[in-house]
């Protein structure tokens, strides 16, 4: 499993790395019980503080989608509800790209797609384009 | 594990005549991070690293590194143990071989650790016979770096650690550095090296003219700072914006940008209100950060 940090999205790069590790377990790529790598070890992979790791791991662990076990390192739990999202999460993105398909084919650009979207997430659509 | 600030500093100044260049410092470093000191050249680091460790002795003020003053002779002698340094300039003993060095360094530390210092010689590929003043400034930041980190300290204070490392011994550092913060050692080093200070630090302090500026966690900046990008119907006023957290405003016909600290979502809703026709908002980097607060000051 390869995580990728960005340290200029204006983002915490543990909330980042948690969301890629969710996001793996979400898709199915992390599963039960698969061990992610100690502290020390993705720190030094990534070259962040240790910190860092350390704040995600305890953050997923609280919120049920990591085991930290003492000296033996950091497990997946996969609980049902996450499960039940993956199948959701893989529903949805079958919904989003034939959404997308459908905007490319309406004249837009990939990159005016991304804009909408980010722009709909972040904030309400009234903020962002008034006329 | 200890709780209490590595360092910890209460109105520290260092004038030189008329010239301050330290001013009224009130610094805390805690333990178990990477705090980066930032500021252009001439700002005051190098001699605040210096009042720390006790070899300025500050005009007024006071502080303590690992709970020991600074200003005390036996208390400062008992902090220094415990404190591995790397000055600015790398001195070191230009007659004596590299190998000659290490041990020569290691003699006086009853935790050195040979395996380290073993490690980083070849990893450095240092010439282990060649005198140190025919060391070029990279490797003789290297040998500086493999004495501090060889010596299993509590806290590691570094200036400018990077200065004359090419990419690879930069990368190299900031591994070493990663690698010294888990295994419990604080880390306080002052760098120019910005997108590299991003990526490992976990906590920033900002200084400029003496002054320190800016002293916050980096994911506190990362989720506060904004720069928003507004085009109105018509010219915008600027004292519309004058609100909390707006740092700075530059205004182009319709076009406004807005550099914030915080309260991004309440300049939005202002901006909405003014009836912006567009907002855009971008996360801001430590560079800009940095730049901006220096230019503001």
């Amino acid at each position: 499993m390869f995580f990728k940090l960005n340290p200029t999205t204006g983002q915490p790069l543990y909330l980042q790395l948690m969301q890629q590790i969710r996001h793996a377990a979400e898709a199915g790529v992390l599963q039960d019980g698969d061990q992610l790598p100690g502290i020390r070890t993705l720190a030094e992979e990534l070259v962040v503080s240790p910190n860092t790791i350390a704040k995600a791991y305890s953050e997923l662990e609280h919120d049920g989608l990591l085991e930290l076990r003492q000296g033996c390192g950091a497990f997946i739990t996969v609980k049902r509800r996450t499960r039940c999202l993956t199948d959701h999460v893989q529903v949805a993105r079958r919904r989003l790209r034939d959404l997308i398909e459908q905007l490319r084919e309406e004249g837009l650009l990939d990159e005016e797609i991304k804009r909408v979207f980010e722009a709909e997430l972040l904030y309400p659509a009234e903020i962002v384009r008034r006329r | 594990m200890t709780k209490a600030p590595v360092i910890l500093t209460r109105d520290l100044t260092k004038s030189y005549g008329s010239v301050a260049v330290v001013q009224g410092l009130s610094l805390s470093v805690q333990p178990n991070r990477i705090t980066a000191f930032l500021g252009q050249n001439g700002a005051g680091k190098s001699t605040t690293i210096k009042m720390l460790l006790g070899m300025v002795r500050p005009t007024h003020g006071d502080g303590t590194v690992l709970g020991r003053r600074i200003g005390d002779v036996e208390e400062n002698r008992e902090m220094r143990r415990r404190v591995a340094y790397v000055a600015e300039n790398k001195p070191l003993y230009s007659y004596m071989a590299v190998e000659q060095t290490i041990r020569f360094v290691s003699s006086f530390y009853p935790d050195w650790r040979a395996d380290v210092a073993n490690r980083l010689l070849n990893e450095y590929k240092l010439p282990r016979r060649q005198k140190v003043k025919t060391l070029s400034k990279g490797m003789r930041t290297k040998l500086a770096l493999l004495l501090a980190f060889a010596r299993r300290p509590d806290l590691l204070i570094l200036d400018e650690p990077s200065e004359g490392l090419d990419p690879v011994g930069i990368e190299h550092l900031l591994q070493m550095l990663v690698s010294q913060a888990a295994e419990g050692v604080a880390i306080f080093f002052s760098s120019h090296q910005i997108a590299e200070v991003e990526r490992v630090a976990d906590h920033v302090c900002i200084l400029d003219n003496g002054c320190l500026l800016l002293n916050a966690s980096l994911d506190q900046l990362r989720q506060s700072y904004r720069r928003i990008d507004l085009t109105f119907p018509s010219a915008p006023c600027e004292r519309e914006f004058r609100m909390a957290g707006v740092e700075k405003i530059r205004t182009k016909e319709r076009q406004m940008s807005v550099f914030a600290s915080w309260n991004a979502e309440a300049i939005i809703e202002r901006a909405r209100n003014l009836n912006a026709m567009s907002v855009e908002v971008a996360p801001v980097g430590l560079r800009d950060i940095f730049l901006e607060t220096i230019k503001e000051n």
